[in-house]
């Protein structure tokens, strides 16, 4: 068997496993979804308020804390792996929770790096909006729980982008989930970590298939950032 | 008797340059008031500090006998209505906007969309109702401003050329508007504007700033047929180089 030929036949075995709803890629699949959909929505519950907070205050480290939040945007998984290995492992200060090789280290494993994300570009987002905006609700005597709501909407497609953004990070990420996590088959299996552990074993349809899922939940993801994106150019400012 | 809106020696300073000095004015419970005076004076400013956006560096301003250093700036804010010379709108749409000016009171249901409707056909923006604010045309929004200014009844408006750049059509609505609340409601409103002619049709009082001072400030014949300064002949006349 050729070189190329070798390629396509792992395709179509791969596309086969996918479409006769094989156990154990479904398995898989979700735990992904489920670890990460859950970080990057904590990440976001967390991350805008706090990203929202550091732009409007005036408080002294602002510039400090805004260039630490972008620095750890683009934190390194395998050292938050390593920490939050630390962290729980058995002689760490966590421990007791038990909770290393679980899918709950791997969301907190996760949810560090969704956080900074998150927060960076809601800051960025906030700071960029007209100021007028806020003045007008200061004056029209706004409370400051409704001048926030009206300017997170304002800023509503960018906060869209950034839980895009954090979710795509998360999904794709291989280093922090595969020190915390273990990649235990069938408990802390995630796409990315597989796809190593079966390429490794030489089980390349496998390998393949749970690709093809992980590049179809990017493309689709981001087909719908796109589409967002322009159904709101139609919107222009006065 | 204290007035309804007293400035008591009012002082405002950009780095070294003076643009209010010991400011004195008052204003009457009801009364329509223009602020006529040459581009860059201050009245913007004047302004500001009746709402609080900004803070005078002396001088202090009394608003139906208490000073304001005796009330949160939120406070009064949440009394007065001020619409800005170039207003920016919320995205959401026309109801909406005028609507969360009644929501920032607690005001709900029936009479938030009584209130908000009834604001909307005075400004004519009725038909427009259910339209994106970001869609509209710079009049349209220019009278959204002015409606979630007015919603909620402000004890006190104030307006910074609110019809700057608009052409006659929109201009004779937001004047109706504002006569009519004027008149209707007794609503006292200020007016800041640079045209001679809008102060004439619609204001009872004319006040004329220039040099960081109200130097002529009388009822609107009296000012425009025996003025007080020969700066606000010269004004008047508009042959004033400034
Ligand atoms: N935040 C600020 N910092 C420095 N200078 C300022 C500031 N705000 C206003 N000024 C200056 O103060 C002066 C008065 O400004 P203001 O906006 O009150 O004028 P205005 O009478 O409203 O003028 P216009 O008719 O053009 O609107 C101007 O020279 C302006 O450049
Ligand atoms: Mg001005």
């Amino acid at each position: 068997m050729g070189g190329f030929e070798f390629l396509i036949d792992g395709f179509l075995k791969a596309l086969q496993l996918i479409s006769s709803g094989d156990p154990l890629i479904a398995t898989i699949t979700l735990l992904s979804l489920r670890v990460s959909v859950t970080a990057t929505l904590l990440g976001a519950i967390f991350g805008i308020p706090t990203g929202f907070l550091i732009a409007r205050k005036d408080f002294i480290g602002k510039s400090m804390i805004t260039t630490v939040v972008n620095t750890a945007m683009g934190l390194p998984p395998v050292v938050v792996g390593l920490v939050i290995y630390l962290m729980l492992s058995s002689f760490g200060p966590l421990g007791f929770l038990k909770l290393l090789y679980t899918p709950e280290a791997m969301i907190i494993a996760q949810t560090v790096l969704t956080f900074p994300i998150a927060c960076g570009i809601t800051i960025s987002v906030v700071m960029s909006l007209n100021p007028k905006l806020k003045e007008t609700l200061v004056s029209l005597g706004a409370p400051g729980i409704w001048e926030a709501l009206i300017l997170l909407n304002e800023s509503r497609l960018g906060l869209i982008t950034a839980i895009i953004t954090a979710f795509g990070g998360a999904i794709s990420e291989v280093g922090a989930i595969m020190m915390v996590g273990g990649n235990l088959g069938g408990f802390t299996q995630a796409l990315t970590t597989s796809i190593m552990l079966y390429t490794n074993m030489g089980d390349f349809d496998t390998a393949i298939a749970l690709g093809i899922i992980l590049l179809m939940i990017a493309f689709g993801v981001n087909l719908f950032l796109t589409l967002l994106q322009s159904r709101s150019k139609i919107k222009r400012t006065v | 008797m204290a007035s309804y809106l007293e400035l008591d020696g009012i002082s405002k300073k950009y780095g070294d340059k003076a643009i209010l000095r010991k400011l004195n004015a008052a204003f009457d419970e009801g009364d329509l008031v223009a602020i006529v005076g040459p581009s860059g004076v201050g009245k913007t400013t004047l302004l500001r500090i009746i709402d609080r956006l900004e803070e005078p560096d002396s001088g202090e301003v009394s608003f139906r006998g208490e000073p304001y250093s005796r009330l949160s700036a939120k406070a009064v804010q949440k009394r007065i209505g001020m619409v800005f010379q170039n207003p920016v709108v919320f995205n959401a749409s026309v109801f909406n906007n005028v609507a969360y000016s009644l929501r920032f009171r607690g005001v709900a249901s029936e009479e938030l969309k009584n209130r908000v409707l009834s604001i909307l056909r005075l400004l004519k923006l009725d038909s427009l109702s259910e339209r994106s604010a970001l869609t509209l045309s710079g009049g349209e929004a220019q009278r959204v401003s002015l409606a979630r200014a007015m919603v909620y009844s402000p004890e006190l408006l104030l307006l910074d050329e609110p019809t700057a750049n608009l052409d006659p059509h929109n201009v004779s609505i937001i004047e109706d508007a504002l006569m009519e609340c004027n008149r209707e409601n007794r609503t006292t409103t200020i007016i800041v504007t640079h045209n001679i002619f809008q102060a004439k049709r619609i204001a009872k009082k004319v006040a004329f700033l220039l040099d960081g001072e109200l130097i002529d400030y009388s009822a609107v014949e009296e000012f425009f047929s025996s003025p007080k300064d020969p700066r606000t002949t010269s004004f008047i006349k508009g042959d004033m180089v400034y």
